[in-house]
């Protein structure tokens, strides 16, 4: 969808304007006016729905309009001085009240067909768990035990104007979900902190992700491709900023894939029980700040004042390592802070780490860095 | 002794005090009236402004002007101040003015709750701005305020909003209470609920819908006061709450809520067309009948905003077809402002150009309603750009204008003068350009992919938000020409008549105008 609206961005008037205005683009379209035909049957369906009820409204809105729109122009004071002195018609009342109730009936029936089809998720070949944070999606594929997270990828320059912006501008992901072309694959949707909605256009899926439920939804996409989408429930401030991009891949290139992600998993594993440095810990750990922890306490530490607290000059992150593990690991109750437990134990510990000793915390505080072991034991003793 | 008084009515005992304290003291129900419309009128320019800053924000694709934390703010205060300070207190301004008027009463049932039904508004405003100065700013979870983002993960000002929300709301019954006392109990003799003028009906029914909805919503907003400061879990899932429920509770108030912003508008456009076409009334008694029925049917549609939280099949389906069913009675309703119209005698004031501008712009939001009302449709519609088109075109062209149509259609009457037919007529067609502009394209973005409530957008969005921004600038600034209008009118400006409209019926027009301090001290005769 997204590329065929590239090609008519010729036709678009007000482009140099726009460069003008120091924002560079490099698409838009005056022809985007309607809802994109799905890729899958039930998306289908539903575009061809929307287009009855459309040509419904707009047929009775000419009639109404029309015969409004006459009675303006014929029966003004000058052309009818004299108005008719008619009211009330149980003949026409009753009629126009039964008409639309038909109308409706007739909208209601097939929209309803619709509708049992799309409830209708007896299990899928593949069952993918999605998770809302604020501000990223988790995915678990609960048969082939594969798990990610799926961040946004466009650069915060793009954002801030500093750079043109890129053809797929906040709709792209550092990892996409894949899943194979032909395969009933169910999405079961939930989410960790507050309401997230998890809206996929192409396939006509939109399904809250809400804390402490997991919702439902399925689909079969025959045709291989990129398909993106977005949250659709304010989640917070980056609620713009946390898309959905799956791919869809034949069925070899699937198992490929989740051969690699596999691979990943053992070697992140490995990592745990290595000799780690401040210097590889810091490295690796300010990658992850950025990723999950600079949305809210900022890029220098520093937090928002009333809502977010400050990393950098914290006591805790300063001169209590074992506080500052058991944040990570529990979260802080009733607060925006939540476990990120669900990081790997070397995340942890170099973003712990990353954050004792950035911005001036090392030279304040006692300076301690924490290793992956660290985070083992923390998880020992409650098991 | 009541010889005199009754020679020297106006200018001795009963007049107006003077200074502030006729305002602060004020129980006579136009100085009541004149308040809460000034009012809602700062508000709605406040809310206004909010709204320039987010379309200023959406005028093209990156950050520009705010950052994501102050636009959920600014999106936040434009829906609750437009919706609870913009039009429900302009309706009840109104129906100060109108309903003791119309029914042929001295004045509203009970004017020291009148008094104080006012009052207590500029409070609930105060606290809820004030919390833009606070730390970590203003409430940011959008007027819907969904737990738990409006409760665990809120800004500590949110403690502020609620008790704001709670003010309002005890504002909002104590007007309604005292709309229904009036109403049922100070109707001059002959006046009988099927003759009264349907303005009367539709606040008549509005004032039970709030009866029956504040309380509800203040339950709710204690509910997340109680999560919030004293270790509850209602909408908590991990201690065993549920964050659906409170859609499910919020819903229930908001949905009866929305008629409440459109009921008084029916009354006003009836009105409006029937003075104007010099026509009665087409049907008054389905009218009257299917503003009940729209009032009744609003309690069982409201899961109709929560299509996508995963409702069992069997609910989705009773709710989409309850609310298709309210097409019926609402179709009943523009159809008879069409027959009003048919073969009468029109012409085209500025209160006219509004109402049937209502008409067809209502309508238009009323069939895109239909539209969402469709469950498989809604999935692709739901919290985009299409919804945000869709209600902005029920209250904007819809409440708001029909608020505009009754202020340019009374104000003769309240202040004794003429507005600038030539003005007005400017301001009119500004608005209906500018509320086009902004609007339609929106229903565009919406079916194109773009969610509602977001700071920045991809590319293949930015022509039509730029224009969108551009009406909405247009129709932004055409405002302040209102607001010039309403003040040249009050100063002065061509003296009314009585009667003032041609076409005009009701008890209203029998009184001179100005309307004098007090009416109908004894009831008028009716034929």
């Amino acid at each position: 969808m997204f590329f065929r609206l590239l090609k008519n961005s010729k036709r678009n008037v007000l482009l140099p304007l726009i460069f003008l205005c120091a924002s560079p683009m490099i698409s838009a379209d005056w022809f985007a006016l309607n809802m994109t035909r799905g890729i899958t049957d039930i998306s289908n369906e539903v575009f061809e729905l929307h287009m009855l009820i459309f040509w419904i409204c707009v047929a009775i809105g000419a009639v109404v309009f029309s015969i409004m729109f006459y009675s303006m122009w014929a029966h003004t004071k000058e052309k009818n001085p004299v108005p008719a002195t008619f009211h009330e018609n149980h003949k026409l009342e009753i009629a126009w009240t039964i008409i639309p109730f038909l109308i409706l009936i007739a909208m209601a029936v097939p929209a309803s067909k619709t509708l049992v089809k799309i409830y209708d998720d007896e299990a899928g070949d593949i069952n993918i768990q999605v998770t809302g944070y604020q501000w990223k999606w988790q995915y678990r594929y609960l048969e082939d035990e594969v798990s990610f997270f799926s961040n946004l990828s466009t650069d915060l320059d793009e954002i801030y104007n500093l750079v043109p912006k890129g053809e797929n501008y906040l709709q792209e992901v550092d990892e996409m979900v894949v899943i194979p072309a032909g395969k009933k694959v169910r999405f079961l949707i939930t989410a960790n902190d507050v309401i997230h909605s998890w809206w996929m256009p192409a396939f006509a899926i939109k399904q809250d992700a809400i804390p402490g439920f997991v919702n439902t939804a399925w689909t079969v996409v025959d045709e291989p491709g990129i398909y993106r989408g977005k949250c659709t429930e304010l989640c917070g401030k980056n609620h713009g900023f946390m898309p959905i991009v799956v791919k869809v891949v034949e069925q070899d290139e699937y198992d490929d894939w989740v051969y690699g992600k596999r691979q990943e998993a053992i070697k992140l594993a490995e990592l745990t029980t290595k000799e780690w440095t401040t210097a590889e810990l810091m490295e690796r750990g300010e990658g992850i700040y950025e990723v999950n922890c600079v949305a809210c306490h900022q890029t220098a530490g520093q937090g928002i004042a009333g809502i977010f607290p400050a990393l950098a000059g914290s006591d805790i992150a300063l001169n209590n390592k074992d506080r500052h593990i058991e944040i990570l690991m529990e979260g802080v109750q009733g607060a925006a802070m939540n476990s990120f437990d669900y990081l790997s134990e070397v995340e942890l510990a170099a973003v712990i780490t990353y954050t004792r000793q950035a911005w001036g915390n090392a030279e304040n505080g006692d300076g301690e860095i924490v290793v992956p072991k660290d985070i083992v034991d923390y998880k020992e003793p409650k098991i | 002794m009541s010889a005199v008084i009754e020679n020297h009515h106006d200018d001795h005992h009963h007049g107006p005090a003077k200074g502030i304290t006729r305002w602060l003291y004020t129980t006579n129900h136009k100085d009541i009236g004149t308040l809460y419309l000034w009012f809602s009128f700062a508000m709605f320019l406040i809310g206004g402004a909010m709204a320039m800053v987010i379309r200023a924000e959406l005028f093209q694709p990156g950050m520009q002007i705010v950052e994501p934390e102050f636009y959920n703010q600014m999106i936040t205060l434009h829906g609750l101040i437009m919706i609870f300070g913009g039009v429900m207190p302009a309706f009840v301004g109104l129906a100060n003015w109108l309903v003791p008027m119309m029914i042929g009463a001295p004045d509203m049932a009970l004017p020291r709750m009148n008094n104080l039904s006012f009052w207590i508004l500029p409070f609930a405003f105060f606290i809820l701005l004030s919390s833009l100065f606070m730390e970590g700013g203003a409430p940011n979870f959008g007027w819907t305020f969904y737990a738990p983002l409006s409760t665990t993960y809120a800004p500590p000002s949110v403690t502020f909003f609620i008790f704001s929300v709670h003010i309002m709301g005890a504002s909002s019954i104590m007007g309604a209470i005292n709309v229904v006392v009036t109403i049922m109990n100070m109707r001059a003799p002959g006046v009988d609920l099927m003759k009264m003028p349907l303005f009367v009906w539709s606040w008549l029914i509005t004032a039970y819908l709030l009866i029956a909805v504040m309380p509800v919503l203040a339950g709710a907003v204690t509910m997340m006061l109680m999560d919030i400061h004293f270790g509850t879990s209602f909408f908590n899932a991990a201690g065993g709450g549920d964050p659906v429920l409170f859609q499910h509770i919020f819903w229930f108030f908001g949905h009866p809520e929305v008629y409440i912003m459109i009921l008084p508008a029916f009354g006003i456009v009836s009105h409006i067309i029937e003075t104007f076409s010099r026509k009665q009334l087409f049907g008054y008694s389905s009218m009257v009948w299917a503003m009940l029925s729209i009032a009744i049917l609003s309690f069982v549609v409201w899961a109709h905003h929560m299509f996508t939280v995963g409702l069992p099949l069997a609910a989705e389906i009773f709710f989409m077809w309850a609310t298709m069913l309210i097409a019926v009675p609402t179709g009943v309703k523009v159809f008879n402002w069409v027959a009003t119209m048919f073969r009468g005698s029109i012409t085209f004031e500025t209160p006219m150009l509004f109402a049937v501008a209502f008409v067809v712009l209502f309508t238009i939001g009323g069939l895109s309603g239909l539209m969402l009302a469709i469950v498989p449709a809604d999935f692709q519609y739901h919290d985009t750009y299409f919804v945000v088109a869709h209600f902005h075109y029920v209250l904007v062209p819809g409440a708001i204008f029909s608020i505009m149509a009754a202020v340019y259609y009374w104000i003769p009457k309240w202040c004794g003068n003429m507005y600038d037919e030539r003005l007005g007529k400017l301001h009119f067609w500004l608005s209906f350009v500018g509320v086009n502009v902004t609007f339609f394209p929106q229903h565009f973005i919406g079916l194109a992919g773009m969610p509602r409530r977001y700071p920045d957008y991809a590319l293949q969005f930015a022509d039509w938000n730029m224009v969108s921004s551009v009406g909405a600038f247009l129709f932004g600034f055409s405002q302040i020409l209102f607001l010039f209008i309403v003040l040249k009118t009050v100063m002065g400006g061509k003296k009314a008549t009585g009667q003032v409209w041609e076409g005009a019926k009701g008890l209203e027009w029998t009184v001179a105008s100005p309307a004098p301090y007090h009416t109908f001290s004894t009831p008028p005769k009716i034929d």
